[in-house]
């Protein structure tokens, strides 16, 4: 009798054994194959529409180009006027989050707009990187992130909402909203000399509560793998 | 009435006094520029500094003419009307002082016409005074630094102005800042006519300007609602609600648009009657004034 419970624990042990090895082996294979897609592309050049939305910035949209290049290359450009990007604006490449060496978490599935995705937690193995946590929640169907969750030691969280169209193939987005954490804007009035015209008490006190930014990108154009100069990136 | 004015602008450019504004404003405005030119940055991380730890700010493009200019009118229309005063203070007190007003009241001229004459050719001093400014501190700091988008740093705002909305916005700041100091030139104008030499008025009006400035600066809720309202200084400042743009739900700023103009306009109506106020009494008082000297 005793023999045969012994049997069956150990029988149950290798079965959730396996099966939280086919899980992790899942995800695994989820996050290859969204890897795959992303190293279709060593650098791109896109030009697209950046709208703002930071409570203390009042600015127009603007006709930006956005510059990658592999490893973790970055930059956002406006040739045409002034655009304050967020300091974290990195992580607007996935290749920046899915690259370097991570822990893999299956974080379950989820739903995003009536679809199912795959959530996947990666936890960087080098403890001195900025990221400390990302979440992934991967449509499954297309192996496309549309959703990204990044912890950094230095910008708080952001996250970065994705939806595809005509560059689907290589994971690049048609449209992206990054958010971010912002700082609390605030000059003395005896330094600015502002007049008041009555409607800045009720801009004072929307400001204060909102320390989110916000800026959505609506590419136009990509320039994909035509190779870009290190010092476009200075 | 034309030739009243020609005789008065005579008077006035003919005083070495009125080029020591021009000198004034001309050696502040490069001061300025100079020091941007060579160490602008530190001045953008004091006003944007706060931001840099959550956006990357672009110092070189932020650096502009348009930003330059508006940094000058900044600092220096609050320092002009002392240099208004100059003139205006002078304007009537000034010929009592040399003994030429009984002289000049005995012409074929009414005295509201010598007194509007007066006043026109302040005024006129006065836009050319702004003038100057407009061309040195927007001309000279678009030829030396460029221009791009505007930043305007407020309490609590950081706007962003398309470079092709700037240049209009300029010119109806000069326009209502000619106002603005033309209030000013009306009060020294008025206290002119009680004096008998213009230190009185320069001096009056300067103290007059200074303690209303810092009225209209503090933060007092008790003089928010019944004192600053009333005050020209506070409608003054009217002039950067120009660079004060309407954001659409977003938050998106609209080109081409002003965030508050009937407040704009609210503060012009006060200026032009505080204007009238001045100007009236200053030519009620002479009208009825005995000359003795």
């Amino acid at each position: 009798m005793k023999n045969k419970t012994k049997f069956l624990a150990i029988l149950f042990a290798c079965l959730l054994s396996s099966l939280m090895n086919a899980a992790a082996q899942d995800v695994e294979t989820i996050l290859n194959k969204v890897r795959a897609k992303l190293e279709t592309v060593n650098d791109y050049e896109a030009v697209g529409e950046m709208k703002t939305n930071i409570s203390f910035l009042k600015t127009a949209n603007a006709t930006v180009t956005v510059f990658f290049k592999r490893p973790n290359k970055l930059k956002i450009k406006n040739e045409q006027g002034i655009s304050l990007v967020p300091k974290g604006s990195v992580s607007l490449s996935l290749n920046n989050l899915v690259s370097g060496k991570y822990q893999i978490i299956d974080g379950g599935k989820e739903k995003i707009n009536g679809k199912e995705v795959a959530v996947i937690k990666l936890l960087p193995t080098d403890e001195t990187t900025d990221v400390v946590l990302s979440t992934l929640y991967i449509d499954v169907e297309s192996m496309l992130v549309v959703r990204a969750r990044t912890t950094t030691r230095d910008n708080g969280t952001n996250e970065l909402e994705m939806s595809y169209g005509r560059y689907a193939a290589n994971a690049l987005p048609d449209r992206v909203v990054f958010s971010f954490n912002t700082q609390e804007y605030k000059l003395p009035k005896g330094v600015t000399f502002d007049y008041d015209d009555g409607s800045a008490k009720k801009k004072t006190a929307e400001t204060a509560k909102d320390k989110k930014g916000k800026i959505e990108i609506v590419y136009r154009t990509y320039k994909i793998n035509k190779g870009i100069a290190d010092a476009v990136f200075k | 009435m034309w030739q009243l004015l020609k005789i008065e602008l005579f008077k006035i450019f003919r005083k070495p006094r009125t080029y020591i504004s021009f000198g004034a404003i001309a050696a502040m405005v490069l001061i300025v520029q100079v020091a941007l030119k060579f160490d602008g940055r530190s001045y953008v991380e004091f006003i944007l500094g706060s931001l840099q730890e959550s956006l990357e700010i672009p110092f070189d493009k932020i650096l502009n003419g348009y930003f330059i200019c508006f940094v000058i009118l900044n600092l220096l229309l609050i320092h002009i009307p002392l240099l208004i005063a100059l003139v205006a203070g002078d304007a009537v007190a000034g010929e009592a002082n040399m003994g030429t007003l009984r002289l000049l009241v005995t012409k074929p001229v009414s005295r509201t016409q010598l007194m509007l004459a007066k006043f026109l050719a302040t005024t006129v001093y006065t836009a050319m005074l702004l003038a100057w400014m407009a061309f040195l501190s927007l001309l000279l700091s678009v030829l030396i630094f460029g221009t791009n988008d505007m930043i305007v740093a407020r309490n609590d705002v950081v706007e962003v102005i398309q470079r092709n909305d700037v240049v209009w916005r300029y010119f109806a700041a000069f326009g209502y800042a000619t106002v603005a100091l033309t209030t000013v030139a009306a009060l020294a104008f008025l206290l002119s006519v009680f004096a008998e030499n213009s230190i009185g008025p320069i001096v009056s009006t300067i103290s007059i300007v200074i303690v209303f400035t810092i009225l209209s600066e503090m933060q007092i809720p008790m003089y928010d609602r019944t004192v600053k309202p009333y005050l020209f200084t506070s409608h003054m400042l009217a002039w950067k609600a120009f660079f004060y743009l309407k954001t659409d739900e977003d938050g998106t700023s609209i080109r081409g648009t002003i965030q508050n103009l009937p407040a704009i306009m609210r503060s012009l109506a006060i200026l032009l009657a505080y204007i009238g106020l001045f100007l009236g009494t200053a030519i009620l008082v002479f009208r009825k004034k005995d000359i003795l000297t």
